[in-house]
């Protein structure tokens, strides 16, 4: 087993603590992981990626992730300037936050699965703030991680209240995204 | 076994900051600089909540930091300082000093590219050009040998035998800010290993002694060489400490080389730190092609392990070397130091350099797979190419050819 996930984000958009978590979660359902930030000297609003690599074996290989499994989506506003699809692999599924998927333009052999996220995160959280309703969507459809341990990551993450409201958000998007599957 | 020990997943750089915690030293002085920054601001904290008995001096730069650290080391504690590119070029006049005073302080390089062009991003030219001032450099390949490396250092460096300043190098970005699994080195196996510091010598009212002190010509040539036979003889010493660290913390961290499948290999790669890891997955596919190809990774690049390096090389029909630096208007800096080995030992084997992610550009594994193809068909030997140079990116002045 070796999964390659790629999230896109904005600036500030928390793209990085994304991978992180996901790194963790899978970690404590017993697999490797390896999470880091595509590094530049990220601004506020600018385009940023973020890799996140789950094996059952040592991940040795420190290269960005060029033919992602899946890709974590969080700002549509991205599909303008960057193309999220490329290099994935056929069959690889991308979670959209968006509301308006059939805007999107899906190239052959890719699989879209939009969710609205940053709706839910203003619903349970009250802050726009989707990047862990990503992931928990991100758990739903793909079941890689289990969601007890993406939300133990979350609360171990963030702490306290706001660990509680994104481990709550989590599981909406995770529950939201099952269903949909 | 993919999992084992008390691994987390931590971040590379915070990683590094609670290893360090763990060898308690007495003083701590940093200067923020991408990529380093986030092990002393990490080690603040740790400071600051109680956790580590230290004084963390806060400084104006990296002079400043090296030079509170030479003190500190003088006055008789452990002290530890971190670093990355042109803040490592800053400390540079206090590190030859450190070494010469013979002050065993540790110190990370969060390696970086060096101005100008700014790069923020990850090479090996800063710690390279301080290679010769007799500061012992080891290279890390990820996050858990960077965390251990540093109590190897601690040890190493405070050795009798050695008494030189250690620097843990681990590539910027690729390792200061991974999250990846790694197991902290144990509090109490730590203590007992690094034991309690004590000074081999140190600036005293009761005992009173001049550190660097002045040289005539008749005297500064045997301090120098003692210098040099320090380094020579941590060889052994970094032998027998990474030894007792297997033994006692139960992980390989140590040792002057890493030697990966190139025991019956025709083609050997060379290279240092986190872009090791990639060639051994790019080394396992070519052997599912039945090339014959391995890896010999250099952890202790100063002193230079030449004895091993030799034994290890022996068997090449033909080596490539990968590098991160080089120096300009001669080529590489550690494919000279290869072929100096082989040709004392009368061994005519073709040595390629190679200099790649200058300024953190990626090399893709299929990039390091190229190599190996070049290399292993027999490929003339090139002195030292920039891999992947873009040529278009070269404007019309540069003779293009």
């Amino acid at each position: 087993m070796f999964i390659e996930i790629r999230v896109h984000g904005r600036g500030g958009q928390g793209s990085v603590t994304a991978a992180e978590v996901l790194a963790k979660a899978a970690f404590k359902d017993g697999l490797v992981s390896q999470a880091f930030p595509a590094f530049g000297s990220e601004r506020m609003g600018a385009p940023v990626r973020a890799f996140c690599r789950v094996s059952d074996k040592p991940i040795r290989i420190r290269s960005e992730i060029h033919t992602p499994d899946f890709c974590i989506v969080q700002d549509p506003s991205l599909m303008d300037t960057v193309n999220v699809f490329e290099g994935l692999k056929p069959g690889g599924i991308v979670v959209l936050n968006s509301e308006h998927p059939e805007q999107v333009k899906v190239p052959a052999g890719a699989v879209l699965k939009p969710i609205a996220g940053t709706r839910i995160a203003q619903e349970v959280i009250g802050r726009p703030i989707a990047n862990m309703v990503m992931v928990g969507a991100f758990a739903g459809i793909t079941g890689l991680v289990t969601l007890e341990s993406l939300q133990a990551a979350v609360k171990e993450r963030f702490g306290g209240k706001v660990g509680d409201l994104n481990a709550a958000a989590v599981a909406t998007a995770y529950q939201a995204a099952k269903e949909k599957k | 076994m993919a999992r084992q020990g008390k691994q987390e997943i931590l971040e590379g750089a915070t990683a590094v900051a609670h290893a360090v915690a763990r060898c308690r030293p007495e003083v701590v002085a940093a200067y923020p600089i991408t990529p380093q920054t986030h092990i002393s601001e990490e080690l603040s904290t740790i400071v600051a909540d109680g956790e580590l008995d230290a004084e963390f001096v806060k400084v104006e730069s990296e002079f400043g930091a090296a030079s509170v650290v030479l003190g500190a080391s003088a006055a008789g504690v452990r002290a530890y300082t971190a670093t990355s590119s042109q803040g490592l070029m800053l400390m540079a006049e206090v590190l030859w000093n450190m070494a010469g005073m013979r002050l065993p302080v540790v110190l990370a390089c969060a390696n970086r590219s060096v101005s100008a062009p700014l790069s923020i991003w990850c090479d090996h030219q800063d710690a390279e050009s301080i290679r010769d001032c007799g500061v012992i450099q080891i290279y890390a390949e990820d996050a858990q040998e960077a965390c251990d490396q540093h109590v190897i250092a601690f040890k190493v460096a405070e050795d009798r035998r050695v008494l030189l300043p250690v620097m843990v190098n681990l590539d910027g970005f690729l390792l200061t800010h991974v999250f990846e699994p790694v197991e902290l080195p144990d509090q109490a196996i730590t203590d007992k290993f690094l034991g309690k510091y004590e000074a081999a010598f140190k600036l005293d009212i009761d005992n009173p002694m001049s550190f660097g002190c002045f040289t005539e010509p008749d005297k500064c040539m045997e301090g120098r060489w003692m210098i040099h036979d320090a380094a020579l003889r941590s060889l052994g010493v970094i032998e027998e400490v990474s030894a007792n660290f297997l033994k006692a913390f139960g992980r390989n961290a140590g040792g002057h080389l890493e030697e990966y499948k190139s025991k019956d290999a025709d083609t050997i790669l060379i290279a240092k730190g986190s872009i090791c890891g990639t060639i051994k997955d790019v080394i396992d596919q070519a052997r599912d092609k039945g090339r014959k190809v391995g890896l010999v990774r250099i952890k202790t690049f100063r002193p230079f392990p030449r004895a091993a390096l030799l034994a290890a090389l022996r068997g090449a029909k033909q080596i490539a070397v990968i590098e991160k630096g080089g120096s300009f208007g001669a080529g590489g800096v550690v494919t000279p130091e290869v072929k100096e080995v082989l040709y004392d030992a009368g061994l005519h084997i073709p040595v390629s350099g190679f200099c790649v992610q200058i300024g953190g550009r990626e090399v893709p594994a299929d990039g390091i797979a190229e190599i190996i193809e070049r290399v292993s068909k027999g490929e003339k030997q090139t002195a030292y190419e920039w891999f992947r140079l873009k040529k278009e990116l070269l404007p019309d002045l540069v003779p293009n050819d």
